[in-house]
């Protein structure tokens, strides 16, 4: 874990102390009557990321969003951007342009005219805007639409010009509002890339909300996980998967088998007593925990290694039998019922066609992982 | 058996669809042609004082263009003409430019307070409309309570002559109308989508500025149903120029009148009418062009 912080910091401004963030929440709360939708944010993004904000819908991320785009004002707290404080600047006057969920296109103008308008807004020169606008459409591969309006487009072209609009104006960040919801499946898995690809090209800071945690770990240099209008944690997509820090966020990303228990006195690496489990839990790298405190051992499926066989020695172990399995071509869940009729659930890569040694319902089986893959949680 | 059923369904539809049309063959296209007979027909004093357009006993026609050429002899129509079409401009102005602020503030009130708000719009539907037209005279006449009021805070020391001017039956048509400019223009703004205004302010445009870039474009459609429901009856309006209007007020509505029943000229009146229906196609088509550009949006 030490390794990979190192390894990390060359393009991890946010490991960096001394690096200034472009973008900075404190202390931001925003209540509409005795609704808290978000309390007390404290957040730094610096410049050139890919930052999103993730949570379920009523979170706060969106309102967070709003929030730095100018449209509501935040009951507590002050943003900055680059240094300048923007709590009370409307949006018109703030350096970030967003990218509307609906796309918000204007409907009466032609795809150019939508781009324009924002240059227009400033006063440029004709020529400069013409320029701006077919440099914008280039960099999302419209350029032969530029004279349509946007009824005549599909959705996934709607989506390249509102990304263009937003981009035309070269903002500081650019602000992205479910971006890709409204795609289908096939279409929404290419454009993550893409929009990465763009992103990476034209070095503008993107703030992205998100509901969809496999857009936010494939799109993102950096996650913050919202619940109940906080940020639970922030970090790079491996750090939320890999080392949540709260149950919530175990629960929330991914699939997360958990164990309540009770840590025991002694060196090393943890024992947890667990009641739904005939041994104890074995867990490496789980800082200090006094003994008797109550905690939560997490262990993602893919992790957990499932089998016939009785596993070795210094593995975490349990029996149970196969109560369901979940076939999905590429992988199949297993979940398994041990004697205290807890479930666990065990992944296992189908590696071969025909499997003949395949586990199937009923077969009595070994779950193992090791101590390092599992992780306590006292939050 | 299935298909009869079938049959029977597709019969009554037919019947269905048939019933306004029926209605608008019955007491509009007949009455109209009727009217234009009329229009072609000889004045004669008697009953009823025109002569008939066939004589069937010589297997004559006896169609004549005398009151279309009476309307392009004398000028009195033309200004006639001229006139309606300036006070119903200027009633269409008012409505457009009082209703729009009141349809755009009810569009934008909170969602609970928005149907009282246009319920107040539709309140004075709930008195006769000829009560409220003789009303404003209560209120514009020399002693009347506007006089009254401006003289008693010190603005004038003379009443100011309103009744019988084309002032009051301007003021009387905008009163009037001003629900038919304020329902379409309201239909419009309230299903506009506000995350435009949110996307506008975030390019850099100013509130007034979006107003006018996008709010404003956008409402058309309603703007120009508001007109059309306006001006069009406003065009034909007697009633209101009757009452509030002076012997100098010449509008279309008041010559029908007097070549109906104080000249009982109907060939001429009912001439009049037709150059008057003819008159009022143009915006009508005007109106049907842009309805059709809308359709063909997809919106």
């Amino acid at each position: 874990m030490a390794q990979a912080s190192v390894k990390r910091e060359v393009v991890a401004p946010w490991n960096d102390p001394q690096a200034v963030p472009l973008i900075r929440f404190e202390g931001i709360s925003k209540r509409f009557g005795d609704f808290t939708a978000v309390e007390h944010v404290d957040l730094a993004i610096h410049k050139g990321e890919f930052f999103s904000l993730l949570g379920a819908s009523g979170c706060g991320k969106t309102t967070l969003l709003r929030i730095l785009a100018g449209f509501e004002t935040p009951t507590t707290g002050r943003i900055l951007i680059d240094g300048q404080d923007v709590t009370g600047v409307p949006p018109y006057e703030r350096p970030v342009n967003m990218m509307f969920q609906s796309y918000a296109l204007f409907p009466h103008m032609s795809v150019a005219d939508n781009i324009a308008f924002g240059l227009k807004q400033d006063g440029l020169p004709k020529t400069v805007i013409r320029d701006k606008v077919a440099a914008a459409l280039d960099l999302v591969q419209m350029g032969r639409f530029s004279g349509r309006k946007p009824h005549q487009l599909s959705g996934g072209q709607r989506q390249r010009v509102a990304l263009a609009r937003c981009l035309a104006k070269e903002p500081k960040v650019v602000l992205l509002d479910e971006p890709l919801a409204a795609l289908d499946k096939k279409l929404r898995e290419a454009t993550q890339l893409e929009l990465v690809n763009i992103q990476d090209r034209v070095g503008i800071t993107f703030v992205m909300v998100t509901h969809d945690q496999g857009e936010a770990m494939t799109m993102s240099s950096r996650i913050g996980v919202m619940n109940a209008g906080r940020i639970e944690q922030v970090g790079g997509p491996v750090d939320i998967y890999e080392y949540p820090g709260t149950r919530f966020v175990a629960d929330f990303i991914g699939a997360a088998n958990m164990f309540q228990g009770t840590a025991r006195e002694g060196e090393g690496a943890l024992a947890v007593a667990c009641p739904e489990l005939e041994h104890d839990l074995s867990v490496t790298d789980a800082g200090t925990v006094a003994g008797g405190t109550p905690v939560t051992v997490m262990v993602r499926p893919e992790k957990v290694m499932i089998g016939r066989d009785k596993p070795q020695a210094g593995l975490n172990w349990a029996e149970g039998v196969v109560s369901d399995i979940a076939y999905l071509g590429d992988v199949s869940i297993y979940h398994v019922r041990l004697a205290s009729g807890r479930k666990v659930q065990a992944l296992r890569t189908n590696l071969h066609h025909g499997d003949d040694s395949r586990l199937t319902w009923e077969d009595p089986v070994f779950l193992a992982w090791h101590p390092a893959d599992s992780l306590v949680l006292t939050r | 058996m299935k298909g009869k059923s079938l049959l029977e369904g597709g019969a009554g539809r037919f019947l269905v669809g048939l019933a306004p049309y029926a209605w608008l063959l019955v007491f509009f296209l007949v009455p109209f042609l009727i009217v234009l007979k009329i229009s072609l027909s000889e004045p004669q004093m008697g009953i009823p004082p025109y002569m008939p357009l066939v004589d069937w006993a010589e297997g004559a026609f006896k169609g004549t263009l005398a009151g279309y050429r009476t309307l392009l002899g004398d000028n009195l129509y033309l200004l006639a003409y001229l006139g309606s079409l300036r006070l119903a401009g200027m009633a269409t102005l008012g409505c457009l430019l009082l209703g729009y602020p009141a349809a755009y503030a009810i569009a934008r009130a909170p969602r609970s307070r928005r149907q009282a708000l246009l319920m107040l719009v539709a309140l004075p539907f709930w008195t006769s409309f000829l009560i409220r037209v003789y009303a404003w005279i209560g209120i514009l006449k020399n002693e009347g309570l506007l006089n009254m009021a401006l003289m008693g805070m010190g603005v004038i020391s003379e009443p100011l002559q309103i009744l019988e001017t084309d002032t009051a039956v301007t003021i009387g048509m905008v009163y009037s109308y001003l629900p038919f400019m304020i329902l379409p223009l309201y239909a419009t703004l309230e299903k506009m989508d506000l995350s435009l205004l949110e996307a506008a302010a975030d390019l850099g445009c100013r509130p007034f500025r979006a107003f006018l870039a996008v709010t404003l474009p956008l409402s058309m459609p309603g703007v120009v149903a508001g007109c059309m429901l306006v001006f069009i009856p406003a065009v034909g309006e007697f009633v209101i120029p009757d009452l509030l209007g002076g012997p100098d007020t010449l509008v279309i509505g008041k010559v029908l009148w007097a070549e109906f029943f104080d000249n009982r000229d109907w060939p001429t009146a009912s001439a009049v009418a037709v150059a008057m229906l003819v008159l009022l196609v143009v915006p009508i088509m005007v109106f049907q062009h842009f309805e059709a550009k809308r359709a063909e949006r997809g919106e």
